[in-house]
């Protein structure tokens, strides 16, 4: 069980970008983390996975606790020993080193010689079309081969909980669906926990038990999958609507909940 | 031709040298971004240290031994004293911090053992191999082979061990290396001791080659700076490659130019080659150019 209590985040000693933030991860679960740009969301899955320190970024606070043990003052590298392993926004491939180099990357924690070559073709399994490009630099690869080499990575480290940053971003509506087919998969076959954070708020509810809705750096709303798709406001702004045209009432209501909320 | 071969093959023997150090170098730059201005001081510190251990009657192999540990050491510390608390600090920093650490390293080794030669004692007999028509020092040979073995064994270092694949990970991004649990730190100290080791085994060969050693030996080490600029900064076949055309360049305009135009052509010719090649290959022969996929 991954939990959030009430963090503030603070990037150059005065951007203050997390406004105590509170979320929970039970195991085993996908949970989607939604809103819109510059929300928060990929702050908040930097603040789990340690990298806020590369950008200047600190948990100032509140507590973040993985199985019962606080994370928050762990260095990144730590916390992916512990089983936590971040999926970047952007895929973030390591561009000039080969698809089987950038594979092994994703297993650098481990030493299990046997586990490692068995979880590497549980990733060709997962991701076919990756096996024909081993040898093939990974700045090469088109967006969608790269996101699946960078959730590969990711399987390697055999983590308890993945952190997925928008693996939608720059796919096709096809290929995001093979994606979060396969998200669902890896959660169910493997019980890895998911936090998945998206922009893409119908293929993420799609797979995941749990919602929460972030905006200017705080939960403003949360639930079962099913309580948030039919919830109005979430309807209206980010399930595309309801067919029904956007009025001024539906604006200002939210604005009040918002309010209210936060 | 003799003359030639005699020429060139001494070229490729400095120059093999000259490619060691400036693997130390480029590993430095590729895992961190910075120029380590202090590289020709590892060199004479290698040098000294290990001429002080003969000296005081260590058998050359354990001295050799001795300083690769110390060079180990001496690079950890400079990781973890100098360069550890100007991480965050803008690369331009860091690297005025190398030039600063070369003079502080420079006077250390002055005021510890003056500016006199110290010759080295003869390590090999002075008994030439022929190779074809060509006689070889063994000396020449040796530093040859050990200069190949170092070079090759690096090489297969950073294509598949783990960690040297860790290294060229972290010169791409470190944010994301630190993402797969690699850490950045392990892998700076890591890279300043491979520096430090290959400078100082370069130190001892080149004062095995020239007899023994003394400041300028430092000069030498700083010409790695033109073969990894020819090289491409960021590139070990580069430093390889690099080094043998700076070595050769450097002896065969030594043997046949300098006599016509009364010196220095010698030093300066391989300045004259880089420029050129730089017009031509802005990246250096074997630099990184971005991938841009269209
Ligand atoms: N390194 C940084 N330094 C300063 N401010 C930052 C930094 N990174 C993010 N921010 C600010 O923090 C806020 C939240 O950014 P974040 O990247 O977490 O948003 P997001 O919800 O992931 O947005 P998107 O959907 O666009 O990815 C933004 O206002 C952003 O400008
Ligand atoms: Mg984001």
């Amino acid at each position: 069980m991954l939990r959030l209590k009430n963090i503030e985040v603070i990037y150059d000693d005065v951007i203050l970008v997390l406004k105590g933030l509170s979320l929970e991860v039970p195991s085993g679960r996908i949970v989607a983390l939604l809103g819109p740009n510059g929300a928060g969301k990929s702050t908040t899955l930097k603040a789990i996975s340690g990298l806020l320190a590369t950008e200047e970024g600190e948990v100032t606070d509140g507590a973040i606790e993985f199985d019962g043990q606080r994370i928050e003052k762990l260095r990144a590298e730590q916390i992916v020993r512990l089983g936590i392993f971040q999926v970047m926004e952007g895929r973030r491939v390591f561009e000039d080193l080969t698809v089987d180099d950038n594979i092994t990357m994703g297993g650098y924690i481990r030493s299990d010689r046997a586990g490692l070559r068995r979880d590497r073709d549980l990733c060709f399994d997962y991701f076919p079309q990756l096996k024909n490009l081993r040898g093939k630099l990974a700045g090469y690869l088109s967006g969608g081969e790269q996101q699946m080499l960078a959730i590969s990575r990711a399987l390697m480290a055999r983590p308890r909980c993945i952190l997925l940053d928008e693996p939608s971003l720059g796919l096709s509506p096809k290929l995001v669906q093979e994606i979060f087919g396969i998200i669902r998969k890896i959660n169910e076959q493997e019980k890895t926990t998911i936090l998945l954070v998206e922009q893409n708020a119908n293929q993420a509810l799609a797979i995941a038990h749990f919602a929460y809705l972030m905006e200017g750096g705080r939960v403003v709303l949360e639930g079962e999958t099913d309580k948030v798709k039919a919830n109005e406001d979430v309807k209206e702004f980010y399930l595309g609507g309801t067919g029904g045209k956007r009025d001024y009432k539906a604006v200002k209501s939210y604005r009040r909940r918002k309010r209210w909320l936060s | 031709m003799e003359f030639f071969f005699q020429l060139a093959l001494n070229g490729v023997v400095v120059g093999s040298i000259y490619a060691l150090v400036a693997l130390g170098f480029v590993i430095i730059y590729k895992s961190s971004g910075v120029l380590n201005f202090a590289q020709g001081e590892f060199l004479l510190l290698g040098g000294y240290v290990f001429w002080a251990l003969v000296e005081n009657h260590a058998p050359w192999p354990y001295a050799a031994a001795l300083t690769i540990l110390f060079s180990i050491v001496l690079g950890l510390a400079l990781e973890r004293l100098i360069l550890r608390p100007m991480i965050g600090e803008p690369i331009i920093s860091v690297i005025m911090v190398t030039l600063g650490l070369s003079s502080v390293l420079r006077a250390i080794v002055l005021g510890i053992w003056g500016t006199d030669t110290r010759p080295y004692p003869e390590l090999f007999s002075s008994q030439p191999i022929m190779v074809g028509p060509v006689p070889i020092s063994q000396g020449y040979l040796f530093s040859m082979v050990i200069s190949a073995a170092l070079l090759l064994a690096f090489t297969l270092f950073f294509r598949y061990s783990r960690v040297g694949i860790a290294m060229r990970a972290t010169a791409f991004s470190q944010e994301v290396a630190q993402s797969m649990g690699i850490s950045v730190r392990s892998i700076f100290a890591i890279s300043w001791s491979i520096a430090a080791v290959v400078s100082a085994l370069g130190g001892i060969l080149l004062g095995a080659l020239r007899g023994g050693v003394d400041g300028s030996l430092s000069v030498l080490g700083l010409k790695a700076l033109p073969v990894v600029i020819l090289g491409g900064l960021d590139s070990i076949a580069g430093a390889i490659v690099g080094g043998l055309v700076i070595g050769i360049l450097e002896n065969l305009s030594g043997g046949y130019l300098d006599p016509l135009m009364g010196g220095g052509v010698k030093e300066v010719a391989p300045f004259v080659v880089l420029v050129l090649i730089l017009m031509v290959k802005p990246y250096g022969l074997f630099g990184k150019i971005k991938i841009e996929r269209v």
